[in-house]
């Protein structure tokens, strides 16, 4: 009985690690610019996807792993040069749309760069099962989780105590404010694309070996994203990462022992239930309305 | 003559002419599956575009009213009473989930309506033995005591008079006192309160109001195809649906016809690109909203205004 709980845990601590790296890369997102990037979940993809690719082609794999972050961060990039930032003043409604065009894009892109398969990355340090308390955790598994807890340090460390973090957050607080005292806004905003890129692209390389690759697949783990923030609470990073593990192990342990073909269903009835009695969610305080 | 009145006669001699430019079969596919998406769309416009609630899940409506159709005829019900079942089963269950749901504001209320979409949409795939699953079940043939609705042109007149009746409905309720009820609400809705508009109650019946639509060409749908799947229900569906609504021009119901009917027939256009066919939708789409970020129609006609003065 234990062993199977702790089999569950460990599966939904690895999904929940890649989920809250998504959320988090949608809340940086957010936060900068109050868009909801629906094109996160391609950047997952793109991570995945080069990563795959250069492989094959014969890179060693962290040399592979580092040009794949790196050219998500430049299509991140590009998104906020190119799309969002001539928009600037369009409705929220729009900007969704927005992004919504860019991940059909960039799926257009992939399947053509690419192509239509599914492909698997080979695990980060080989594929034998280590048994924890009568349970067993794939290596890839501790790679999601401890690359994850990394990044998460990484991200409260560059928040906390560097200057261009800093000035993230006192524009994520008020743009004018930020701009009135020299921050560049329009740089931060192209940073935080940049980053989220980057989180994004990382989440899709820890967890293609476990659940394999396409040009597809970012449609769905960006729903799981979005869906996290809204459970942790929007503009909330602490509510990012809660909300991602709390779905990770809802998912998990709602397919193992409730019922596998309902697991999404699960997870979504779940938030659906916080929302009604917390409409911003676990993290998102009190709501205040200015007319 | 008053603009509503022209717009709808727009519309009916448009639908009435259409069939002179449809050479065959394929053609006339193509034009009832943009009338059955403008139908949704026009519902759906009002809750969007109208009342400023956005709603990531109208696909699953569309999909329960599907199904209610094909699963009801197959018990040998009529086809109008099955049609009635699942407009009535939808507005229930849109009244009954819109109470709490429409309290939520904004990116809570996407993610809301998004959810009980992708419930839907799950039930249907999962329970197979009712719903044939994620191969989806055939469906009998629209039909009353022995007469039927058969062939892509009875279908083009029916689907055709169903939407120029959705867009009359939709017109005059936008005139009516309701349609200033529900533009207020999008103004500020602590301010409609305030001038003493029922904010709760209008939210829900505009919300039961484009169900009921999105079931009812559901319901259509799937005598027309005589066939039904739990895509129509899912995610995608549902967004393609919202993106319908803006691609036209929120807040305009001929924009949600135009943006209906436009993004039918853009997919069709594109499939001589073949694999170049994803890349160019998103580019379009990307490039219009950037463009025109109030959508098609309404960015049309402001250019129209200024060119005649």
């Amino acid at each position: 009985m234990l062993s199977q709980a702790v089999q569950f845990l460990f599966s939904g601590l690895t999904l929940g690690a890649i989920y809250a790296l998504v959320a988090l890369g949608f809340t940086l997102i957010f936060n900068a610019s109050h868009v909801i990037n629906f094109a996160q979940g391609e950047f997952v993809m793109i991570g995945g996807m080069t990563t795959v690719f250069l492989v094959g082609f014969g890179l060693p794999m962290p040399m592979a792993i580092a040009l794949a972050v790196a050219a998500a961060t430049g299509i991140g990039m590009a998104l906020e040069k190119l799309a969002v930032e001539p928009a600037r003043q369009a409705s929220i409604t729009t900007l969704i749309i927005i992004t919504i065009g860019a991940s059909i894009f960039l799926r257009g892109l992939a399947q053509l760069v690419w192509d239509k398969k599914l492909h698997a990355l080979p695990p980060f340090t080989g594929d034998a099962p280590i048994g924890i308390l009568g349970a067993t955790i794939l290596p890839q598994s501790l790679w999601a989780m401890g690359v994850g807890v990394l990044l998460l340090l990484a991200l409260r460390w560059f928040f906390a105590r560097t200057l261009l973090g800093q000035a993230m957050l006192a524009t994520a607080n008020n743009r004018m404010a930020a701009q009135l005292v020299g921050i560049n806004v329009r740089r931060i905003l192209l940073l935080s694309f940049a980053l989220s890129a980057a989180l994004g692209a990382a989440a899709g390389i820890l967890i293609a070996p476990i659940t394999l690759t396409a040009y597809d697949v970012g449609t769905n783990i960006g729903l799981k994203g979005f869906a996290a923030v809204m459970l942790g609470g929007l503009g909330s990073s602490a509510g990012a990462v809660l909300g991602g593990l709390l779905l990770g192990i809802a998912e998990a342990f709602g397919a193992g022992y409730v019922s596998s073909a309902y697991k999404d269903a699960f997870a979504f009835v779940i938030i659906m239930l916080v929302l009604l009695w917390m409409p911003r969610g676990l993290l998102g305080g009190a709501a205040a309305e200015r007319v | 003559m008053r603009r509503d009145t022209a717009v709808l006669l727009l519309l009916a001699v448009g639908i009435a002419v259409l069939p002179f430019a449809l050479p065959n079969r394929y053609f006339y596919d193509v034009a009832i599956l943009a009338g059955i998406n403008a139908i949704v769309c026009v519902g759906l416009n009002l809750l969007i575009g109208y009342t400023g609630q956005i709603s990531l899940g109208h696909a699953g409506f569309f999909g329960l009213g599907a199904y209610a159709s094909a699963i009801l005829t197959g018990y040998g019900c009529p086809a109008p009473a099955a049609m009635a079942a699942g407009a009535v089963i939808v507005g229930a269950l849109a009244a009954l989930v819109g109470r709490p749901i429409l309290r939520l504001k904004g990116h809570y209320l996407a993610m809301a309506t998004l959810g009980m979409g992708i419930i839907i949409s799950i039930v249907i795939t999962t329970e197979d033995r009712v719903t044939g699953g994620p191969d989806g079940m055939a469906v009998a043939p629209f039909g009353l005591l022995g007469w039927s609705v058969q062939g892509e042109e009875a279908w083009y007149w029916v689907i055709g008079a169903s939407l120029v009746a959705t867009v009359a409905l939709a017109l005059n309720l936008i005139a009516s006192p309701v349609g200033r009820a529900l533009r207020a609400i999008h103004g500020s809705e602590t301010a409609a309160e305030v001038m003493g508009v029922d904010v709760a109650r209008y939210k829900r019946m505009v919300f039961v109001l484009s169900a009921v639509l999105a079931a009812l060409a559901g319901s259509l749908a799937a005598h027309y195809s005589g066939f039904v799947s739990p895509a129509k229900a899912g995610f995608m569906h549902s967004i393609e649906l919202v993106t319908m609504v803006v691609f036209g021009g929120m807040a305009s119901t001929l924009g949600a016809v135009v943006g209906a009917v436009l993004l039918t027939v853009l997919p069709q256009l594109l499939t001589v690109l073949k694999d170049y066919e994803l890349l160019m939708f998103g580019a379009l789409l990307m490039g219009t909203m950037i463009l025109m970020p109030r959508g098609l129609l309404p960015t049309l006609e402001t250019l129209w205004r200024r060119a005649r003065i």
